[in-house]
C-alpha cells in the first residue's frame, strides 16, 4: 500500500449512509422508538446524516443526540493531559428507545465501551446497536458492529482518517496512511 | 599570653590606615601598634590582604537564655557571634524569666565567661516582668552589669511610664532602648502595610506604628534632656524624625538592622516565616532612607537583631509564627555586599556603624577603635572574599535566615576577644 | 489551550485563557448534576483529602459532592477532629496524607498562604479552598461563571463588591478574576475596611452603593463578620446595614436587569436584605448549583496534571 490511500470518497460515504438507514429501517421494523446517538465529534456528523437518510426511506425524523465519552475514558489516568470536555446534548429520554450509537471508525472497541458506561448512566434503553464507517480491526474489547459502511483491513501501524465536510471544511473522504506518513 | 598580628591594614572609625602594621595583644588590652614588630615567641596571625577592624560590637541580640534554650543559649548564641566577627553583644531581656533582676544578670555574665567566646552584656528590662507598668530596680540592674534596659519584644507603650522609666534611668546614667511599637495601632498586622500585605491577604502592621513611638520618645527626651535609643529602625520616616531631633540637639541615638537595609516587603511574597520579623520589611523607599540615614550617620549603629526560632515554631502558617530571623553570622557579609561594595558606606564608617558607634552608645569606653591601651578586640575581614549563606555554616542553634542562598561579599576571616583568637575561618 | 498547572492556589497568577478553560469546562459538568445518575467515573480510583482548617458547609459540601460525582474517593478532615489539637503542624498532616497516596489535597485554611506552602512541599495537587483573607480561588471563579452565563459575557462589564474588603478572600479573588477577563470593578464599603492601598489592584473605590449599583451590572455582597465591630470597625451593624447593606429600598433606585449576588452564607439585614436574598434579581443558588460544576472542572483539570510537574 502507498503511504496514503484514499478508501472512500464523498460518494461512496453518501451511499454508505444511505444503505446503512436502508438496513436500521429493516432491522428495526420502522423507527418507532429508534434514536441516533452520535458520538462527537465525527459521530455525531454522522448520526445527523444517518437521520437524513432514514428521513429519505421512511419519511420520519428520528431524534439524534451527542455524546461526550471523555469522561468515560478509560485512559484518563495515563494520558498527560486531560483531554477537553464538552457537553453530552441529548435532549430526549433514553429509556424504552432503541438507541443507534453511531461513529466514525471502529477500532478497539474502547470507545464504545465508554459510550455504552455513559449511555447507561442516562437512562435504560431498549437495546443499543451500533452503526460505523469503517471498521478498521484490531479489537481489544469483544464489542462488533451491527452497520458497517465498510470494512478495511489495516495493520497497527496505520492509522485512517475521516475527513467530513462538517467538521474539516473539505470535501468527504476516508485516508489510509502509515503512522508518521 | 601575647598575639601578633601582622601585616595589619587597621580600619578605624576616624581613620584608614594605607601601610600595613603589627599589632601586638598582651594581657587582653592592645599593647603596641608598629610598622614592624619582631615575631619573637608570640602567636602569630598573619592579617596580609585582610582588613583588621575593632572588634565588632552588637547592641541587639536575643540569646534566648534563659528558657528557650532550644532556640539559642549563652553558648551557642555567643560561638555564633564570633563567627560573625562580633567581640561583644548586647542580649535582650525577653528570656524566660525576664532579665528584670540582677540574679539573671549575673548568672548571664557567668555562663558568658565560662563560654569565653564574646564580652556579653545583658540589657534589663525596662518594666518588671516587660508588663509596661512597674519600674525594674534600675541601679541594682546596673551594678550587677547591665550597661543598658529595654523592654525589646515590647514597646514601654505608656507615655508616663516612659517619662518617669527616662527620668529614672537619667540620674542613674544608664541607657534606655525602646523598641518603638504601638501595638494598638500593630493590631495584630505580621507584614507591612501595602500593596504586598493587601494580595497576600495577610495583617499589615503599618508604619505609623513605630513613627508615633518615635516621635514622642523624641519629644520625651527633648523635654526631659536625656537621652534615649531607638532599636532597629525601618523606615523613611523614622530616618527623617530622628534626624530633625539631632538637628535640635536632642540626645537620640538609633540602630538599624542588615535585613532592613537589604531587603523590603516583597521578599514575604513565598510565605517564608524567615521573611517575618518585628518591625516588618518595609517598602523599596524605606529600605533606600535606613541606607541614606548609616550613611550620614543619622543612624548611629547596625545592629543584628538575632532572633533565633526552632523550625517548628517557624514551620506553621505565617500569621502564626513568630517574629525574627538570625542575623549574627550575616551581618558583616551583608553590610558589605549591601553598603561598602555599592558605596554607601566607607570601610571607616562601618567601623564607625559596627564598633565605635555601638561602643559609645552602650558605654564601652575601652571598645571600638584599635589603639594602643585598648581592649585587644579585633575583628579581620576579607572584604573580597565571596560566599554562600548556607543553612548547614550556621552556627547558631536556629537557621531562620531568609538569606539562605544568598551569595555575599566580604566574610570574617578572624575574630579575637580579649587577645584570644575566638574564630578562625 | 491545554491545563498545565497542577495546583489552584489563587486567581492572580492564573492567566485570562487558563480562567476561560475552566469556565468552559464547567458548562461540560454542569449537565451531570442534572442527571438521575449524578455521577461519572472520570476519577475512579483517585483520592481526593478535604483538609478543612475553619468552619465551612457550602465549600466543604461543594468540593465533596464534585468529587464523588467524579467517582473520587473523599476523605474528610476537620481541624478538631485531626492531630492539629495535638500539636501536628499542617505540613506534617498533608505529608501524612500523601504518604497513603492522596492524589489531591483540597486545603481550608484561617492562615493566608498555607495552600501555598503546601504546594511547595508535596507532589499531590492542593487546591486553595480559601486561606485567610488571601484568595478563594473557586468561589471567583463561580461567580466570574455566573455573570458569563446571566449576562452573556463579562468583558466591559461593571461589578461591583460591596462590603469587608479588607478582610476578603472572596474580594480579592473576583477583583483578579474579572479584572483579568476585562470586567471594570469597583470596590464600595467602609473606609475602615478598605485595605490601604485598595487602588493599585486597578479598581474604583466607592464610599456610596447606591451611586455604584446605578452604574453596575452585578453586585457581589460580601459576607460581613460581626466581629467586625467589636474590633471597632465599625460604629455598629446597624449603621453599616444603612451605609452598605442591600435593602430593598437601595433596590429599588437601581436597575431591574442589576444581578445581585453573595458568596453565603449571608447575614439578613445586615449586608443583604431578606427580600433581596430570596427576590428575582437574587442568583445566590444560582451560584451554588455553578460552584458544584466548577469546582468538577477544577477536580478535572488538575487530576490530568499531576504526573507533569
Amino acid at each position: 500500500m502507498t503511504p496514503q490511500s484514499k478508501i472512500l470518497d464523498q460518494e461512496n460515504i453518501r451511499r454508505a449512509m444511505m444503505r446503512i438507514a436502508h438496513e436500521i429501517v429493516e432491522k428495526n421494523k420502522g423507527t418507532d422508538s429508534l434514536c441516533l446517538i452520535g458520538i462527537r465529534t465525527r459521530g455525531a456528523i454522522l448520526a445527523e446524516r444517518l437521520k437524513e437518510c432514514i428521513k429519505t426511506v421512511e419519511g420520519k425524523a428520528v431524534p439524534v443526540g451527542i455524546l461526550d465519552i471523555t469522561l468515560y475514558r478509560d485512559d484518563l489516568s495515563v494520558v498527560a493531559q486531560q483531554p477537553v470536555v464538552h457537553e453530552t446534548l441529548i435532549d430526549f429520554d433514553l429509556t424504552g428507545k432503541k438507541v443507534i450509537l453511531v461513529d466514525d471508525v471502529l477500532y478497539t472497541g474502547r470507545t464504545i465501551r465508554a459510550a455504552l458506561d455513559a449511555l447507561i448512566d442516562l437512562g435504560r434503553p431498549a437495546s443499543i446497536q451500533l452503526a460505523v464507517l469503517i471498521d478498521r480491526g484490531h479489537r481489544e474489547l469483544p464489542i462488533r458492529a451491527d452497520y458497517v459502511g465498510k470494512n478495511i483491513p489495516t495493520s497497527l501501524d496505520e492509522n485512517v482518517k475521516v475527513i467530513l465536510s462538517e467538521s474539516d471544511s473539505t470535501e468527504d473522504e476516508v485516508m489510509v496512511k502509515k503512522a508518521g506518513a | 599570653m601575647t598575639l601578633l598580628i601582622k601585616n595589619a591594614i587597621i580600619v578605624n572609625a576616624d581613620k584608614l590606615h594605607s601601610k600595613p602594621q603589627d599589632i601586638l595583644l598582651e594581657k587582653g588590652k592592645i599593647a603596641k601598634i608598629a610598622a614592624s614588630i619582631p615575631e619573637g615567641s608570640h602567636k602569630i596571625v598573619d592579617a596580609k590582604n585582610k582588613l583588621v577592624f575593632p572588634g565588632l560590637i552588637d547592641l541587639h541580640v536575643h540569646l534566648r537564655q534563659p528558657g528557650r534554650e532550644d532556640k539559642e543559649t549563652v553558648e551557642t548564641g555567643t560561638r555564633s557571634a564570633a563567627k560573625g566577627g562580633f567581640t561583644s553583644i548586647f542580649c535582650m531581656p525577653n528570656t524566660t524569666p525576664v532579665i528584670d533582676n540582677a540574679m539573671i544578670v549575673e548568672a548571664i555574665i557567668n555562663e558568658a565567661k565560662r563560654v569565653g567566646l564574646v564580652n556579653v552584656y545583658p540589657v534589663g528590662a525596662i518594666t518588671r516582668g516587660q508588663m509596661g507598668k512597674e519600674l525594674t530596680d534600675m541601679a541594682e540592674l546596673k551594678a550587677a552589669g547591665c550597661k543598658a534596659l529595654s523592654d525589646d519584644g515590647k514597646c514601654v507603650e505608656s507615655s508616663q511610664v516612659m517619662r518617669l522609666a527616662l527620668e529614672y534611668s537619667k540620674m542613674i546614667e544608664l541607657l534606655l532602648i525602646q523598641h518603638c511599637q504601638d501595638h494598638t495601632l500593630t493590631a495584630g498586622g505580621v507584614m507591612n502595610e501595602g500593596y504586598h500585605s493587601m494580595v497576600l491577604g495577610l495583617k499589615g502592621d503599618p508604619g505609623i506604628a513605630e513613627t508615633v513611638i518615635v516621635a514622642r520618645d523624641i519629644e520625651l527626651a527633648h523635654y526631659l534632656k536625656t537621652k534615649v535609643h531607638l532599636a532597629h529602625m525601618s523606615l523613611k520616616r523614622s530616618v527623617e524624625l530622628i534626624r530633625f531631633a539631632k538637628s535640635q540637639g536632642i540626645q537620640v541615638t538609633a540602630e538599624a538592622c542588615p535585613h532592613h537595609f537589604t531587603l523590603t516587603d516583597e521578599a514575604v511574597k513565598g510565605f517564608d516565616t524567615s521573611t517575618k520579623v518585628n518591625p516588618p520589611l518595609r517598602s523599596p523607599e524605606d529600605v533606600a532612607a535606613i541606607r541614606e540615614g548609616l550613611k550620614d550617620g543619622t543612624i548611629d549603629c547596625i545592629v543584628t537583631d538575632h532572633a533565633p526560632h526552632t523550625k517548628e515554631d517557624k514551620e506553621t502558617g505565617f500569621d502564626n509564627a513568630p517574629f525574627g530571623m538570625i542575623g549574627l553570622e550575616t551581618s558583616v557579609g551583608l553590610t558589605m555586599t549591601e553598603l561598602v561594595h555599592k558605596k554607601v558606606l566607607t570601610l571607616e564608617q562601618m567601623a564607625d556603624r559596627m564598633s565605635a558607634a555601638p561602643a559609645r552608645v552602650g558605654g564601652l569606653a575601652t571598645k571600638g577603635k584599635i589603639a594602643e591601651g585598648l581592649d585587644a578586640d579585633i575583628t579581620i575581614i576579607d572584604p573580597e572574599r565571596e560566599w554562600e549563606v548556607r543553612v548547614e555554616d550556621f552556627w547558631s542553634k536556629s537557621k531562620n535566615s531568609p538569606f539562605v542562598g544568598r551569595k555575599l561579599k566580604g566574610r570574617v576571616e578572624v575574630t579575637i576577644c580579649g587577645g584570644k583568637v575566638t574564630y578562625q575561618a | 489551550m491545554e491545563w498545565k498547572r497542577r495546583d489552584l492556589l489563587d486567581l492572580q497568577s492564573l492567566d485570562k485563557e487558563e480562567i476561560e478553560l475552566i469556565l468552559e469546562t464547567a458548562k461540560s459538568f454542569r449537565q451531570v448534576s442534572t442527571r438521575d445518575v449524578k455521577k461519572v467515573p472520570a476519577l475512579r480510583g483517585k483520592t481526593v483529602a478535604l483538609l478543612f482548617y475553619e468552619a465551612s458547609t457550602r465549600t466543604r459540601v461543594s468540593f465533596e459532592l464534585a468529587a464523588k460525582r467524579l467517582s473520587a474517593d473523599v476523605v474528610n478532615i476537620a481541624s478538631s477532629s485531626s492531630s492539629s489539637t495535638k500539636g501536628e503542624s499542617i505540613l506534617d498532616t498533608a505529608l501524612n496524607l500523601e504518604a497513603m497516596n492522596v492524589d489531591m489535597i483540597v486545603v481550608r485554611h484561617y492562615s493566608s498562604g498555607v495552600p501555598y506552602v503546601l504546594s511547595k512541599n508535596l507532589k499531590a495537587a492542593i487546591i486553595n479552598a480559601g486561606d485567610g483573607c488571601r484568595e478563594h480561588p473557586t468561589q471567583g471563579l463561580l461567580d466570574i461563571f455566573t455573570v458569563q452565563e446571566k449576562l452573556g459575557s463579562v468583558k466591559g462589564r461593571n461589578i461591583t463588591i460591596v462590603g469587608d474588603v479588607l478582610h476578603s478572600r472572596v474580594a480579592r479573588s473576583n477583583i483578579f478574576g474579572f479584572k483579568k477577563l476585562g470586567a471594570n470593578v469597583t470596590v464600595c464599603g467602609p473606609s475602615t475596611l478598605m485595605p490601604r492601598c485598595v487602588k493599585e489592584l486597578g479598581v474604583e473605590v466607592s464610599y456610596d452603593l447606591e451611586a455604584s449599583m446605578k452604574k453596575s451590572d452585578c453586585v457581589i455582597v460580601l459576607r460581613l463578620q460581626k466581629e467586625r465591630q467589636q474590633e471597632v470597625f465599625l460604629p455598629s451593624l446597624r449603621e453599616y446595614a444603612r451605609l452598605f447593606g442591600l435593602s430593598q429600598s437601595k433596590l429599588d433606585k437601581a436597575s431591574k436587569d442589576l444581578l445581585i449576588m453573595h458568596p453565603g452564607p449571608t447575614n439578613r439585614g445586615v449586608e443583604i436584605g431578606a427580600d433581596v436574598a430570596d427576590g428575582c434579581q437574587s442568583v445566590i443558588l444560582e451560584q451554588v448549583t455553578n460552584g458544584l460544576a466548577i469546582r468538577m472542572a477544577v477536580l478535572y483539570l488538575l487530576l490530568g496534571t499531576k504526573e507533569l510537574q
